[in-house]
């Protein structure tokens, strides 16, 4: 039992960050059409700013660790955001009007010229962030242990996907994106600019990647550039299992898929996590391809 | 005095010409009807008008305004505002949301959408009692309510009205339309695009008839009701009850 507990904390821990990574997926998906084959790179981009913040003397002391590491969440989600702004401002807004397949084409050559840009300025190498980045603090709760980076990404994770959801659900803005969503003719007939929804969306989704990749970079030290396609793989299939498009759908599908790869992590062999997830990926798009809770459906009448 | 004016508008899909050079004029108002069979050019003419479409070449002028080269975003700031055919609303949104979205341009002023709501519901007041209900279980005649009421949150001076008629019961059909009036007397200039010649002559004062692309007739509506052509053509009257 306590097994159990233990991996369903760990599985909600590493599901959080899938959730914010499928976010970006199925808003984009929602508004677009489009699956936006660089948007694991967003993530990997921000795993890397953190890094950088992390080791330079912004955790000098002077405000306690807990306030500076939200500090370089926050910074790398706004740098990340700008990047983000300027990519869909550059390689798919030309491609408006083209092909689907097009679009898919120049995301994959993002993707490359983003890693590749990586590789230069930060070193074909892995990198760690330092030990020192997070506190080694454990609280045993009811016979089980949960350490400081768990607490701090479900913190910041839910934090982010409450702020999300109300900001969708509640706000008038967030009613014209899901206007957007279902018919971009007639949100424009409502007064509403389409690309600057577009431009918002592109802000948001790498924003949110970017806040998944720092904490998982903080969580598991280790951070390569090449992991924007593993994470964001994984998150696509997260994204697909709530119903992409979806965006209750991509938090449910994140926590679920997290908490599924930690158990078999758990019981069955940590070496063959991945295999569960990809599993899970084919089985899911060839029985269930609108995903477990139902496609975003915009009722045509 | 005109508020809306087309100029030998030419609009295009791809290689096929869809509008080949009509002149129109709506005075401040008015209601104007834009009557023709499927695909001679009048949704084209409308989506034209609300920037949805580019035109090929020619004018529109909204007051000092030239709309052909803006975006449809700022059409709508203007003041022209487009309720498409086949009422589109968006059915996962409460009717409440798509009312707010029709005062988009005025979503930093909840008291000016506050009274928006207000006056549609006056006008709809079945759309009050549905306020919270997702816009997509609504029957067809409260969402082409719907459709209109939206429209009318942006506070438009001319609403551009395509097809209101469509699918909808005789009863309902009678009901819209004295809405329509209702609007017009409130000072909304109309421009309404109707299959349903019938009425469409009945309500507007002048109208313009297309046929594939050009204007084919136009005139003050009460003589266009009495024109052979359009009696044949477009009221079903048969000629011989057309010469009595």
């Amino acid at each position: 039992m306590a097994l159990f507990i233990e991996q369903l904390v760990n599985g909600l821990t590493v599901g959080a960050v899938y959730s914010l990574v499928a976010l970006g997926y199925t808003m984009v998906y929602g508004v677009m059409r489009m699956i936006n084959f660089a948007h694991g790179d967003f993530f990997m981009i921000g795993s890397y700013l953190g890094f950088t913040l992390v080791s330079s003397a912004l955790l000098g002391g002077a405000i306690p660790l807990w306030a500076a590491l939200i500090v370089v969440v926050v910074l790398s989600m706004a740098g990340v955001a700008l990047l983000g702004v300027i990519v869909e401002r550059a390689a798919y807004r030309p491609l408006r009007r083209s092909s689907r397949l097009t679009a898919v084409v120049s995301a994959i050559g993002v993707s490359i010229f983003l890693q590749n840009a990586v590789m230069l300025i930060w070193g074909p190498r892995y990198r760690a962030y330092p030990p020192w980045s997070v506190p080694s603090i454990t609280w045993q709760v009811g016979g089980i242990y949960i350490n400081f980076m768990q607490v701090l990404i479900l913190a910041v994770s839910f934090g982010l996907m409450v702020a999300l959801y109300l900001f969708v659900q509640r706000t008038t803005v967030g009613a014209a994106i899901r206007a957007t969503a279902i018919d971009h003719d007639t949100a424009r007939l409502m007064g509403i600019d389409v690309d600057q929804i577009i431009r918002l969306i592109f802000l948001i989704g790498p924003a949110l990647g970017a806040a998944a990749g720092v904490l998982l970079g903080l969580y598991y030290r280790q951070i390569h550039f090449t992991v924007g396609w593993t994470y964001g793989l994984k998150a696509f299939t997260a994204a697909i299992m709530g119903g992409i498009g979806n965006i209750p759908g991509a938090m449910v599908g994140g926590l679920l898929l997290g908490i599924l790869e930690m158990l078999g992590a758990g019981y069955i062999s940590s070496a063959w996590k991945d295999v569960f997830v990809f599993l899970i990926l084919i089985l899911l798009l060839m029985f269930r391809p609108t995903g477990l809770l139902g496609e975003r459906i915009a009722e045509k009448v | 005095m005109s508020l809306l004016e087309l100029g030998d508008v030419h609009i295009a899909y791809g290689n096929v010409k869809a509008v080949k050079g009509i002149d129109l004029v709506v005075n401040d108002g008015e209601i104007v009807t834009l009557l023709g069979a499927n695909g001679a050019g009048k949704t084209t003419t409308l989506r034209a008008i609300s920037g949805l479409l580019r035109l090929q070449s020619g004018v529109i002028r909204f007051g000092e305004h030239e709309l052909q080269a803006m975006p449809a975003h700022k059409i709508v700031e203007l003041g022209i505002c487009h309720v498409p055919e086949g009422r589109r609303v968006f059915g996962t949104l409460t009717v409440e949301e798509n009312l707010n979205l029709g005062a988009y341009k005025y979503r930093n002023d909840s008291g000016r959408v506050q009274l928006g709501r207000e006056r549609v519901y006056q006008l709809f007041p079945r759309l009050e009692e549905r306020q919270r209900q997702l816009a997509g279980t609504l029957s067809g005649g409260e969402q082409q309510m719907l459709a209109i009421g939206r429209g009318l949150m942006s506070d438009p001076r001319v609403l551009l009205l395509d097809e209101p008629s469509l699918g909808l019961a005789p009863k309902l059909v009678q009901e819209i339309f004295r809405t329509i009036c209702e609007i017009n007397r409130q000072g909304v200039t109309i421009l309404l695009v109707e299959q349903n010649a019938r009425i469409a002559l009945r309500v507007a004062e002048r109208a313009y008839v297309l046929e594939t692309g050009r204007i084919a007739l136009s005139g003050e509506s009460l003589e266009l009701r009495r024109d052979p052509r359009v009696q044949q053509a477009y009221l079903g009257v048969k000629e011989a009850a057309g010469l009595s």
